[in-house]
């Protein structure tokens, strides 16, 4: 049971790379935090360092009011799952739990009785004398959560584990993940790259990119009103369209929206033969393209009245400049080819500043 | 499809049919010689078929040594050519772990400068360096000892290397998860390294055993005295090369003899050695 802050906390590589540009939150006693940012945002650094493997160049990290910039990983009462599990191979499911216990001098009975709750919760007890190599990728994922479980650290930290993972199982083992840690209360930091996974964990939800936040916040707040461009595209799936508003496009989002980057989430257009409500946006748009999926269809249009769409910086699951997603419910759609009208209503739209580093409606 | 496989099967088994042939004959033609008397050999007659003398020969060539210029009896070489492979293959297999795990998992001063100076021994075997070797081992006194026979040929750059590369493939997260259990550098080595090491160890075991036991020119140089000779050099030193009459049998049994601990320890630990060269298990 402990809180986590992180003070301005930065990691310079010896070579000058600057991977973390300080960073400053704080994870609750008990809370689930999920650090969610593009492959090479720092993120797995950050929660390296959490763990004592990296070590800090700048800053503070303090778990439970001590800080801990110098203790070594085993002494900083956290426990470590990782993206490969990382099992010792050639010990058996029960031995792999209780080295950690073992190292520190635990009594026999004390390390049997830890083993085995786990065991329970996990539902492993008929696979404890087997070897990692006989157990499936799920089974050895629940091996290594048992190992964590078993030292009872005062904070969990996971490193992409259900990366390795398929699609249905990493579902299942997420809903798991947030069960166990709502039992456990144990506070937890969760880096994952899949802004789903993210979602759908987090009571704290921490958006990196290029070694800084970008946003922390509850993750419904931050996919109602996301503070930057990176944000809003990278929380959200399919991605929120951005359009730059200039030259023609200058007025789109009413008076006085001047110069900046307007955002609309693909479920907030809304294909309609009227014009747009007041304040409101109406895009004209022909069909490119159309994917199925099946509660939803995802229609990919590009703006009719084209030649002067000016491109936004393409980042990591952005559309293509001037190109428009509309997510419809259900089958029904337009045929490609087809021109459509997508309107979206004023409290619907998001405006950020040119440079997509701020948000300037409220 | 059917017709193909067969001639497929049928002349790389006569291949390998024939390849067997060339080296098993000599060695039988040695058992043969083994078991017929001096006299038999001596004249040309002998015949293909193992002869009367089998126990005889062999009693007298382990427990008594042949009547020529060296007196001692082939157990005691034996013992010492064991004494002096064990030594070796362990020896090496221990110091060069060792090494390997200081060069992959610790940063210190000239690493890599060190892990080239271990590299460069590669091209220095005893025989290059023979007379140096020779000095400093006759200054540390150790002529005529089991010392003397092992301790030159211990330091391997091969080993060395090739534990390196086999703890570059061991996934830094074991190290990290180590880390985190409160494992500290030698835990890791004993708890983790080790035991995953078990096969390419095994398997270095095999190549250095037999590499310590078929060594020649060194123990020729630094053993004077009889009770401290080798099997191979003890084997030269039983083909008399004056007018005395060379015991043919005995010596064909001592040769029969050296090739037994060899085929014995191949063979124990063809299952580990085989995997060791190529299983990937991590």
């Amino acid at each position: 049971m402990a809180n986590v802050v992180l003070r301005n906390v930065r990691k310079t590589y010896p070579g000058g790379v600057e991977a973390i540009k300080g960073v400053d939150f704080e994870v609750g006693d008990g809370q689930f935090c999920v650090l969610v940012g593009p492959s090479g945002c720092g993120k797995s650094t950050l929660l390296r360092m959490v763990a004592g493997l990296e070590t800090i160049t700048g800053g503070e990290i303090d778990i439970g009011g001590r800080v801990v910039n110098e203790v070594e990983p085993a002494e900083r009462d956290i426990a470590m799952v990782f993206q490969n599990y990382a099992l010792y191979p050639h010990m058996s499911v029960y031995n792999n739990m209780a080295y950690g216990l073992r190292n520190r001098g635990m009594a026999k009975g004390e390390i049997d009785t830890r083993v085995r709750e786990a065991a329970q919760i996990l539902e492993i007890m008929p696979m404890l004398e087997r070897k990692p190599r006989q157990l499936s990728g799920g089974q050895r994922q629940r091996v290594a959560m048992g190992r964590a479980i078993v030292r009872q650290p005062k904070v969990f930290l996971f490193d992409e584990p259900l990366s390795n993972l398929d699609a249905k199982l990493r579902i299942a083992m997420r809903v798991e993940i947030r069960k166990l840690q709502r039992r456990l209360n144990t506070t937890s930091i969760y880096v994952t790259h899949d802004q789903l996974e993210a979602m759908t964990l987090a009571d704290i939800l921490v958006v990196m990119n290029g070694g800084l936040v970008e946003q922390i916040g509850n993750p419904l707040e931050i996919y109602k009103k996301p503070a930057t461009t990176f944000v809003a595209s990278f929380i959200g799936a399919p991605p929120m369209n951005l359009i730059p508003l200039q030259g023609a496009d200058a007025n789109l989002a009413g008076a006085g929206s001047g110069a900046g980057i307007l955002g609309i989430r693909p479920e907030d257009l809304v294909i309609a033969n009227e014009p747009a409500p007041p304040g409101g946006v109406s895009l004209d748009l022909i069909v490119e393209a159309i994917e199925q999926v099946g509660a939803e269809t995802y229609v990919y249009g590009v703006r009719s009245r084209q030649g002067e769409t000016p491109t936004v910086s393409a980042k990591p699951g952005e559309l293509p400049p001037g190109e428009i997603l509309v997510r419809v419910p259900g089958q029904s759609g337009p045929a490609i080819g087809e021109r459509i009208r997508a309107v979206a209503a004023r409290d619907k739209l998001h405006l950020f500043s040119a440079d997509g580093r701020k948000r300037v409606d409220s | 499809m059917v017709e193909r496989q067969k001639f497929g099967n049928l002349i790389p088994h006569v291949i390998l049919c024939i390849g067997v042939l060339i080296v098993a004959f000599p060695i039988y033609i040695a058992f043969v010689a083994s078991t017929q008397d001096t006299a038999t050999i001596a004249n040309g007659q002998m015949s293909l078929w193992p002869g009367p003398h089998f126990l005889d020969t062999y009693y007298r060539t382990i427990f008594v040594g042949s009547s020529g210029t060296t007196r001692e009896p082939v157990a005691m070489m034996m013992f010492n050519s064991l004494v002096m492979a064990l030594m070796i293959a362990v020896g090496k297999i221990a110091i060069s772990i060792i090494s390997a795990f200081a060069i992959v998992y610790f940063r210190f001063p000239f690493r890599m400068s060190i892990f080239w100076l271990i590299f460069i021994t590669l091209m220095l075997p005893v025989e290059v360096r023979i007379y140096p070797t020779y000095k400093i081992v006759a200054q540390l006194h150790l002529l005529d000892s089991y010392a003397g026979l092992s301790l030159p040929l211990i330091a391997s750059a091969t080993a060395t290397l090739l534990f390196r590369q086999f703890f570059m493939t061991v996934p830094d997260e074991l190290l990290e998860a180590s880390r985190i259990d409160g494992a500290g550098p030698f835990r890791f080595f004993k708890d983790t390294l080790l035991p995953l090491s078990r096969t390419n160890m095994a398997a270095l075991f095999v190549i250095l055993f037999i590499l310590g036991w078929n060594q020649y020119l060194w123990p020729l140089l630094i053993t004077t005295r009889d009770d401290m000779q080798t099997i191979q050099t003890g084997i030269r030193k039983m083909i008399a090369s004056h007018d005395a009459l060379t015991e043919w049998p005995v010596v064909m049994a001592t040769a029969i003899l050296a090739m037994l601990p060899p085929v014995f320890i191949v063979v124990a630990m063809q299952k580990l050695f085989v995997r060791g060269l190529v299983e990937t298990e991590k």
